[in-house]
C-alpha cells in the first residue's frame, strides 16, 4: 500500500488551520446554527426549535437595532477617517524634527501598549463629571457649571471618540512616519528644482509613496475595528438611554443580560459580516497600492 | 534685503508653529496615561476633593491596599497577575510555534490558492471578540473548560495565529532564498537548514511578533471577561472591574492595578519598537 504523502506547505499550514477550525470556525458554526433558534441559555431545549430567519426578521425590523448599526458605520467612518488624518499630520511634523526623534517615536508608541479597557477606565476618570480632570481644569479656569462628559448624549459620543482615536492613532503615525523614512530623497529635489510648491510635492509625490503604508495600517486597523467595544462598554455601557449604544454593546447585552442568545447571535452575524467587510475593501487597497509600487521599483 | 527678511520672518513664525503643535500632540499623547500614574500615589480624599487639589502629595496607600489584598478595594492582584501572565505567556509560546511554521509556508512555498489561504486566515483574525464570545462561551461551557487557563489559552492561541503568520511571513521573505539552499547542498536536511541558518537570521523579527502576541493576550477584555468566572482564572483586565461597585468606583486602587498592567507592556515594547515597525511595513509592501 502506498500512501500518499502530503505536500510540505500544507503540513506547516495544519496546526494554523486546525486551531483556527476548532476555536473559531465550530463556534461560528454552532452561532450560525443558533442565530435561527430562538435560544435561551436559561432554557437549554430552546436549541433544537427550528424558527427559521425569525431572529433576522427580528432584528432587521427593529429600530433599535438600526439605529445601533448606523452608529456603527459612522463610528467606524469617523474615527477612522480622522485617525488617518491626524496620524498623516503627526508623521509629517515628526519627520521635520532634526534632534530627540527617537524619543518623540517612543513617546508615540505609548498608548499602543495600553489596553483597550485601560483606555476606557482612563477616559472615563479624565472625563468624569464631578472629579474629572477636564472639568477640574475647566473649574480652575473660571468655567462654574460641571460638563456632563459622559451623561450627555453628543458629550458623550465625543468622548468615545476621543478615547478611540487617542488609542489608535499612533498606528496610523508610526507606520506612515516609517513610510517617509523609507522614501526616496531623489524625486522630492528633482521636484523642487523644476519648481513645485510644497503642497505640489506633497500631493503628487510624497502621499502617492505614501498610500501602500497607508493601506497597512488601515488593513492592521481593520482587523481590529471592535476594540472599540471594550472602551464604549467601560465609558458610558451604551448608555445614556443607548445614545452611544454601538453594535458591539447591544450584542452583548441581548446575550449576557437578556440571554436570548439566537437573537444575539443573529446580531453577532451582522457584525461579522460589518467587520469582515471593512477587512476586505482594505485588504483589496492594500494589494492595488502594492502592485503600483511594484512597477515604480 | 527686506525680502529676506520677510522671508526669514516666515520661517521662524513656521518654526514657532511646528514646535507648538508637535508640544500640543505630545501632551495629549502623554498627559491621560501620566494623570493615571499620578493618581495612583494620591490619597482618595484628594482625588475626589471638591474644589480639585492640584497641590500633590504623595501616599503607598493604594499599592500597599491591593498587593495586602484586605481592606477597602482588597483585589486578589497576585492571582491576577500569575493568571495574565501564565495566560499570556504559554498561549503566546504556543501562538509562536504555530505562527511560524504558518508564516514560513507562505513564504518559502508556492501553492495553489495562496492568496486565498492567507486572507482567508486574516479573515478570523477580523470575527469581533464580542461577536466571537457569545459562541465561544457556550461551547466552552458544554466542553467544560470555561473558566480555566486552559479554555482562555486555546483561545487567544486562535486570535494570535493570524496575525503572527502576517508577520513572520514578512521577515521570512527578507531572508533570502539563497540561504537554505545553499545550507541544503551542504547536506543539511530542510528542517536543519531551517533551525540552524534561516531561524537565527529572523530571530529579532519573530521577538516581535511574539511580543506582540504577548500585548494581545495581556490586554484582551472582551473574551476574558465572559470566558472566566472565578479568582482562578481572571486576568488582570477583568480584574480592573473589581473596582467598580454599583454606585462607586475606587479610582485610586485602580490607577494602581492599572499601572502594574502597563509596566511590563511598556518594557516590552521599547524592545522591540523598531523590529515592530520593520516587520508590519515589510509583511504588507512585499507580501
Amino acid at each position: 500500500m502506498t500512501r500518499r504523502r502530503l505536500p510540505e506547505w500544507f503540513v506547516l499550514l495544519l496546526p494554523a488551520i486546525v486551531v483556527i477550525a476548532a476555536v473559531v470556525l465550530i463556534p461560528l458554526v454552532f452561532s450560525l446554527y443558533s442565530s435561527f433558534t430562538p435560544y435561551k441559555l436559561t432554557r437549554p431545549a430552546t436549541l433544537w426549535k427550528w424558527v427559521g430567519t425569525y431572529n433576522y426578521e427580528k432584528i432587521l425590523s427593529d429600530g433599535k437595532f438600526w439605529a445601533a448599526f448606523g452608529r456603527t458605520v459612522l463610528f467606524l467612518t469617523i474615527v477612522l477617517n480622522l485617525e488617518l488624518l491626524l496620524g498623516l499630520g503627526i508623521a509629517l511634523m515628526m519627520n521635520k524634527v532634526t534632534w530627540g526623534q527617537r524619543s518623540l517615536r517612543t513617546i508615540l508608541m505609548f498608548p499602543m501598549m495600553f489596553s483597550p479597557i485601560l483606555v476606557g477606565f482612563q477616559f472615563k476618570f479624565i472625563f468624569n463629571d464631578n472629579i474629572g480632570l477636564v472639568n477640574n481644569v475647566l473649574q480652575s479656569m473660571g468655567y462654574n457649571a460641571a460638563l456632563p462628559w459622559l451623561v450627555d448624549g453628543k458629550l458623550a459620543m465625543f468622548s468615545i471618540i476621543f478615547a478611540e482615536v487617542w488609542m489608535s492613532t499612533p498606528v496610523f503615525a508610526i507606520l506612515i512616519l516609517a513610510g517617509l523614512f523609507a522614501m526616496p530623497r531623489d524625486p522630492l529635489e528633482a521636484a523642487k528644482v523644476d519648481g513645485c510648491t510644497p503642497i505640489q510635492t506633497f500631493r503628487h509625490i510624497t502621499l502617492p509613496f505614501l498610500m501602500p503604508f497607508i493601506y497597512i495600517a488601515m488593513t492592521i486597523r481593520s482587523l481590529d475595528v471592535a476594540r472599540a467595544y471594550d472602551i464604549v462598554q467601560i465609558m458610558t455601557g451604551g448608555g445614556p438611554a443607548r445614545r452611544t449604544e454601538l453594535l458591539w454593546t447591544l450584542m452583548s447585552r441581548t446575550g449576557y443580560v437578556d440571554s436570548r442568545m439566537g437573537l444575539a447571535n443573529a446580531m453577532g452575524y451582522v457584525s461579522i459580516i460589518l467587520s469582515i467587510l471593512f477587512t476586505i475593501y482594505f485588504f483589496r487597497k492594500l494589494s492595488a497600492a502594492r502592485a503600483q509600487i511594484g512597477m515604480a521599483g | 534685503m527686506d525680502r529676506n527678511q520677510t522671508y526669514r520672518n516666515r520661517k521662524r513664525a513656521l518654526n514657532a508653529v511646528h514646535f507648538v503643535a508637535l508640544f500640543i500632540t505630545m501632551a495629549i499623547i502623554c498627559i491621560p496615561g501620566l494623570w493615571i500614574v499620578l493618581n495612583s500615589f494620591r490619597p482618595t480624599v484628594e482625588i475626589m476633593a471638591k474644589p480639585p487639589v492640584w497641590t500633590p502629595s504623595f501616599t503607598l496607600e493604594h499599592y500597599r491596599n491591593m498587593f495586602g489584598g484586605a481592606g477597602e478595594g482588597g483585589v486578589p492582584v497576585f492571582s491576577y497577575f500569575r493568571n495574565s501572565l501564565i495566560v499570556s505567556v504559554v498561549s503566546t509560546t504556543i501562538a509562536i510555534l504555530i505562527g511560524m511554521s504558518g508564516g514560513y509556508a507562505f513564504a518559502r512555498y508556492r501553492f495553489p490558492g495562496k492568496a486565498g489561504y492567507f486572507v482567508g486566515l486574516m479573515l478570523f483574525r477580523a470575527v469581533p471578540g464580542v461577536a466571537l464570545s457569545l459562541p465561544l462561551f457556550i461551547v466552552f461551557a458544554r466542553v467544560g473548560i470555561i473558566d480555566t487557563h486552559f479554555g482562555l489559552i486555546l483561545a487567544y492561541v486562535a486570535m494570535n495565529v493570524p496575525f503572527t503568520i502576517w508577520l513572520t511571513d514578512g521577515f521570512f521573505r527578507q531572508i533570502p532564498k539563497e540561504l537554505h539552499e545553499a545550507a541544503e547542498i551542504d547536506g543539511c536536511t530542510r528542517w536543519q537548514a531551517f533551525w540552524r541558518v534561516e531561524f537565527p537570521v529572523a530571530r529579532s523579527g519573530v521577538a516581535s511578533a511574539a511580543i506582540f502576541a504577548f500585548l494581545t493576550s495581556w490586554n484582551e477584555f472582551a473574551l476574558a471577561s465572559q470566558l472566566t468566572r472565578s479568582v482562578g482564572s481572571k486576568t488582570m483586565p477583568v480584574g480592573l472591574l473589581d473596582f467598580t461597585a454599583e454606585f462607586t468606583i475606587n479610582w485610586g486602587g485602580m490607577c494602581a492595578l492599572a499601572v502594574l498592567m502597563i509596566i511590563p507592556a511598556l518594557v516590552l515594547t521599547f524592545l522591540v519598537q523598531k523590529h515592530l515597525i520593520a516587520g508590519l511595513t515589510f509583511g504588507g509592501v512585499k507580501g
